[in-house]
C-alpha cells in the first residue's frame, strides 16, 4: 500500500515537474562560506516574506567552476535555474547562447539606470536589455598594511610607487617580509592590475584592458608596468608559490609581512581575527591609484522560464536583489559594498565607507574600471591568455619587453 | 530420448548465444560512452564551440589556436619530460628491485608488500604527501637545515625550472613498486632448468640475468610500457595535487590544459582539440607497441 502511494507520488512528480515549481525561485550560487552563507539566508528570508519558495542550489568549490559545470548541464537539458551567480562579460557570453531572460520591465519600474553607475549597468545588460541584477561591489585595488610592522621599520604607508619601494626597503631591513603574496595565477593578475592602474592611470587601463587596443598594449607604458612589477617581485618570498590568499593575509595580520595587494574580501580575514580597521590594520588604495577604482561585481543572471508563475517569481527576485534593504544587509555580511549608489552606509565600517565614497567619485571622474583579474573586463579566452603571460612573467626571468610583446599577442585572442 | 536431444540443442544454443548476450551490455556501453564520446569530442574540435557545444563546422581554427598557444607547448614539453623520465626510472627501479627480491631472500613477502603499498594510494594522496615533503619551508629542506647544514637548498617544488621533476619523483615513488611486481612475476615464470643449465655451463649470475633472464622478460616490458605510457599521458591528479600546474604554469600538462580550457575558460573547442591531440599521442605510442608485440608473439 505504502509502496503504491510512493510510486504514485513519484509518477505525479515526474509528470508535473513544472507545476511543482510554480512559485519557486531556484538560485545557483557558490556563496557557501560563513559570511556569504549568512547573506544568502537573508535573501531567502526576504523571498519567503513575499510568498516565494526559495530552492537553494549551492555548488561549492573551484571558485565557481563546479557551479558553472552544473549550470551548463541544467541549461543543456532545458531546465535552467531561475537565476545563477554569473558576472562580468560571462553575462554577455550566456546572452549570446540565447538563454537569458529579459528583466527590463522590472529594471524600468525600479529605475535601475539611475541607481547604478553607467559602467556597472552596462555589464548587467545584454543588447541594451537588463538580464542580470548586481548584488555587490568588491574593490580590488586595495593595499592592506600592518601599521605595527611599519612603525617597527620606521616606514610610512606608501601613496606612490617610489614611496612604495622606499617603504619596502625599510621593511626588508627590519627583517619583515615587505609583501605577502600567493603565487597563484589570479593573485599574480590581481597584483598586476593594481600596478597597471597605478603606473598607467585609468585611461591607459581602459584602453589596454577593456578596449584591448593593440597599440596601447604593446606600448611603452606596458613595458613600464612590467618593469615595476618585476621590481615588486623581488620583495616577495620564495614560499609564495601556490600559497592561498588568506594565508598571505594571515602573514600581514601577525606582522610577518608588511603589506598585501588584495581585494576587499581580505577585510573579512582581518575582522575574523578580531582586528579593527584603521587601528590594527590599514586599508588604502594601491600606490598611485587614488580616486581610481577597479570593481568586481557579483550578480545574479536571470534565465528564461517557461512557466508564467516562474517568470513572476523571477521578477520578484530581481526587484528584491536591487532593493536597498537587501543591498545593505547582504553587503554588511559579506564585506563588500552595495552596487546601488543610494544605499545608506551608516552601518558599514571605515574601509567600506571609503570604498563607497571612492566608487561614486571614480564613477564621476571616469576612473571606475572593471577588474580583469576577476573576469570583469574581457572575454574569458582573452583573460585566460593574459593571465598566462602575467603568471609566466612572475615565475621566470622573462624581460619586461618580452612580456609586453606576449601580452599584446594575448590581447588579440578571442 | 527426444527430450534429452532437444535439451542438448537448447544447451548448444545457449552456449553459442549466452556469452554474446552477457557481453552485449558492456559492448554497447563502451561503444557509446568511449567511442561515441571520442567521436563527439572530435566533432566539437572542428566547431566554434565556446561556453557550450555548437555544431556548425568551422574547420581547423581550434587546432590553429591550440598550436599558437604557448601554454600548450609548455604542457606538451612537460609531458615529454615527465613521460620519458617517469617511464625510464620506473623501469630501472622496478627491474632492479625485482632482481634483488628474486635472490630468495628472507621476508620477501613483507618486502614485496612494502614496495607495492604506494600503489594502493591514489595519486592525489601521493601528490599531497610529497607536496609537504618537498615544501622548502616545512619539508626536507627544513629538516636538513635544522640538522645544521644551513646552506642546503632543495626548492624544486617552487622553482619554475625544476617543478616538473618533482612530479617525476612522486610518480616513480608511486608506480615503481607495481612495475617491480610485474617483473618479479615474469622472473618467477621462467623455467628453472634454463638457469640450471646456464650455471652448469659456468655462466655467472650477472651474465645469466643480462643474457637470459632479462631478454626473456620482453613481453613484460611491453605490458609495463603500455601501462606506464598511458598513465603518463593522462596524468592529471598527481600534478594537480603536487604543484597545481605551477609555479605559474611551469608544470602544466596536457590533461590540465584540456580541463581548464574546456571547463573553466569557456573554450570548449580548444579543449576538445587538445583532447584529440592527447588521443593521437596515445595512439602514436600504443599502436607501434601493440604491433610489435603481436608480431613477436606470432614469431614465437
Amino acid at each position: 500500500m505504502k509502496l503504491k502511494r510512493l510510486s504514485a507520488a513519484v509518477l505525479a512528480a515526474s509528470l508535473f515537474p513544472v507545476a511543482a515549481q510554480a512559485a519557486d525561485v531556484e538560485v545557483l550560487h557558490w556563496w557557501t562560506s560563513g559570511g556569504e552563507a549568512k547573506s544568502v539566508a537573508e535573501l531567502k528570508k526576504m523571498m519567503s516574506a513575499q510568498g516565494v519558495t526559495w530552492k537553494d542550489f549551492a555548488v561549492a568549490g573551484g571558485g565557481g567552476d563546479n557551479a558553472m559545470t552544473a549550470l551548463k548541464t541544467r541549461v543543456v537539458s532545458g531546465n535552467p535555474p531561475t537565476a545563477a551567480q554569473i558576472k562580468g562579460p560571462a553575462i554577455q557570453e550566456w546572452g549570446a547562447e540565447g538563454v537569458l531572460a529579459d528583466i527590463d520591465a522590472v529594471a524600468r519600474a525600479g529605475n535601475w539606470d539611475k541607481q547604478l553607475p553607467p559602467v556597472v549597468s552596462r555589464v548587467m545588460k545584454y543588447k541594451g536589455k537588463y538580464v542580470a541584477a548586481p548584488v555587490n561591489v568588491h574593490r580590488v585595488n586595495w593595499l592592506w598594511a600592518n601599521p605595527e610592522a611599519f612603525k617597527k621599520a620606521g616606514a610610512t604607508v606608501p601613496k606612490t610607487w617610489p614611496e612604495f619601494f622606499v617603504a619596502a626597503d625599510k621593511l626588508k631591513k627590519a627583517g619583515i617580509q615587505p609583501i605577502a603574496h600567493g603565487g597563484q595565477p589570479w593573485q599574480d593578475a590581481t597584483l598586476f592590475e593594481s600596478v597597471a592602474l597605478g603606473v598607467g592611470g585609468a585611461d591607459y587601463y581602459n584602453k589596454a584592458f577593456v578596449k584591448l587596443d593593440k597599440a596601447t598594449l604593446a606600448g611603452p607604458t606596458t613595458v613600464k608596468v612590467f618593469e615595476t612589477l618585476g621590481k615588486v617581485k623581488t620583495y616577495i618570498d620564495k614560499g609564495a608559490a601556490g600559497r592561498d590568499w588568506n594565508l598571505a593575509t594571515a602573514m600581514v595580520i601577525n606582522g610577518k609581512a608588511g603589506m598585501q595587494f588584495m581585494g576587499d574580501w581580505a577585510k573579512g580575514e582581518f575582522t575574523a581575527a578580531g582586528k579593527v580597521p584603521g587601528k590594527d590594520f590599514i586599508c588604502t588604495d594601491a600606490p598611485g591609484t587614488q580616486n581610481a577604482f577597479t570593481f568586481n561585481i557579483d550578480s545574479l543572471a536571470m534565465f528564461q522560464q517557461k512557466n508564467p508563475a516562474a517568470v513572476q517569481a523571477q521578477a520578484k527576485l530581481a526587484a528584491t536583489v536591487m532593493s536597498p534593504a537587501f543591498q545593505e544587509v547582504f553587503n554588511l555580511n559579506k564585506g563588500s559594498i552595495p552596487a546601488r549608489l543610494d544605499t545608506p552606509m551608516a552601518k558599514f565600517d571605515d574601509c567600506a565607507k571609503k570604498s563607497s565614497f571612492d566608487m561614486s567619485a571614480a564613477s564621476k571622474g571616469g576612473k571606475l574600471v572593471p577588474s580583469f583579474a576577476h573576469k570583469m573586463a574581457m572575454p574569458s579566452a582573452t583573460e585566460g591568455a593574459m593571465v598566462d603571460v602575467i603568471s609566466q612573467f612572475m615565475n621566470s626571468n622573462m624581460t619586461a619587453q618580452q612580456a609586453t610583446e606576449r601580452l599584446a599577442r594575448a590581447g588579440a585572442v578571442r | 530420448m527426444s527430450g534429452s536431444s532437444s535439451q542438448g540443442r537448447l544447451g548448444a544454443l545457449a552456449d553459442r548465444w549466452l556469452p554474446k548476450l552477457v557481453l552485449s551490455p558492456t559492448l554497447a556501453a563502451s561503444l557509446i560512452f568511449v567511442y561515441g564520446f571520442i567521436a563527439w569530442t572530435g566533432w566539437l574540435s572542428f566547431t566554434e564551440s565556446r561556453l557550450m557545444p555548437r555544431y556548425e563546422w568551422a574547420g581547423v581554427v581550434q587546432y590553429q589556436a591550440l598550436f599558437e598557444n604557448e601554454r600548450w607547448w609548455t604542457a606538451a614539453a612537460n609531458l615529454g619530460i615527465f613521460g620519458g623520465l617517469f617511464i625510464l626510472f620506473c623501469l630501472l627501479v622496478g627491474l632492479l628491485m625485482a632482481v634483488l627480491l628474486d635472490q630468495k631472500i628472507r621476508a620477501e613477502g613483507a618486502l614485496r608488500t612494502v614496495y607495492l603499498y604506494p600503489m594502493a594510494l591514489s595519486f592525489v594522496v601521493t601528490g599531497t604527501a610529497w607536496k609537504w615533503m618537498l615544501n622548502p619551508d616545512m619539508g626536507l629542506q627544513k629538516v636538513v637545515v635544522d640538522l645544521g647544514f644551513t646552506d642546503f637548498t632543495f626548492d624544486w617544488l617552487v622553482n619554475p625550472d625544476m617543478a616538473i621533476y618533482t612530479v617525476v619523483i612522486a610518480g616513480v615513488w608511486q608506480s615503481s613498486g607495481f612495475v617491480m611486481a610485474l617483473f618479479l612475476a615474469g622472473l618467477r615464470g621462467i623455467d628453472d632448468s634454463i638457469i640450471k643449465a646456464a650455471q652448469v655451463d659456468g655462466a655467472s649470475l650477472p651474465t645469466i640475468y643480462r643474457r637470459i633472464l632479462i631478454p626473456s622478460l620482453r613481453p613484460v616490458f611491453f605490458s609495463v610500457l603500455l601501462i606506464l605510457s598511458h598513465i603518463a599521458i593522462k596524468s592529471f591528479d598527481l600534478v594537480m595535487a603536487l604543484t597545481g600546474g605551477g609555479p605559474g604554469n611551469s608544470s602544466d600538462v596536457p590533461a590540465i590544459f584540456m580541463y581548464q580550457f574546456a571547463f573553466t575558460r569557456g573554450q570548449l573547442g580548444v579543449g576538445a582539440a587538445s583532447a584529440m591531440m592527447m588521443l593521437f599521442t596515445i595512439v602514436a605510442v600504443l599502436v607501434p607497441l601493440m604491433y610489435m608485440e603481436t608480431r613477436s608473439a606470432k614469431r614465437v
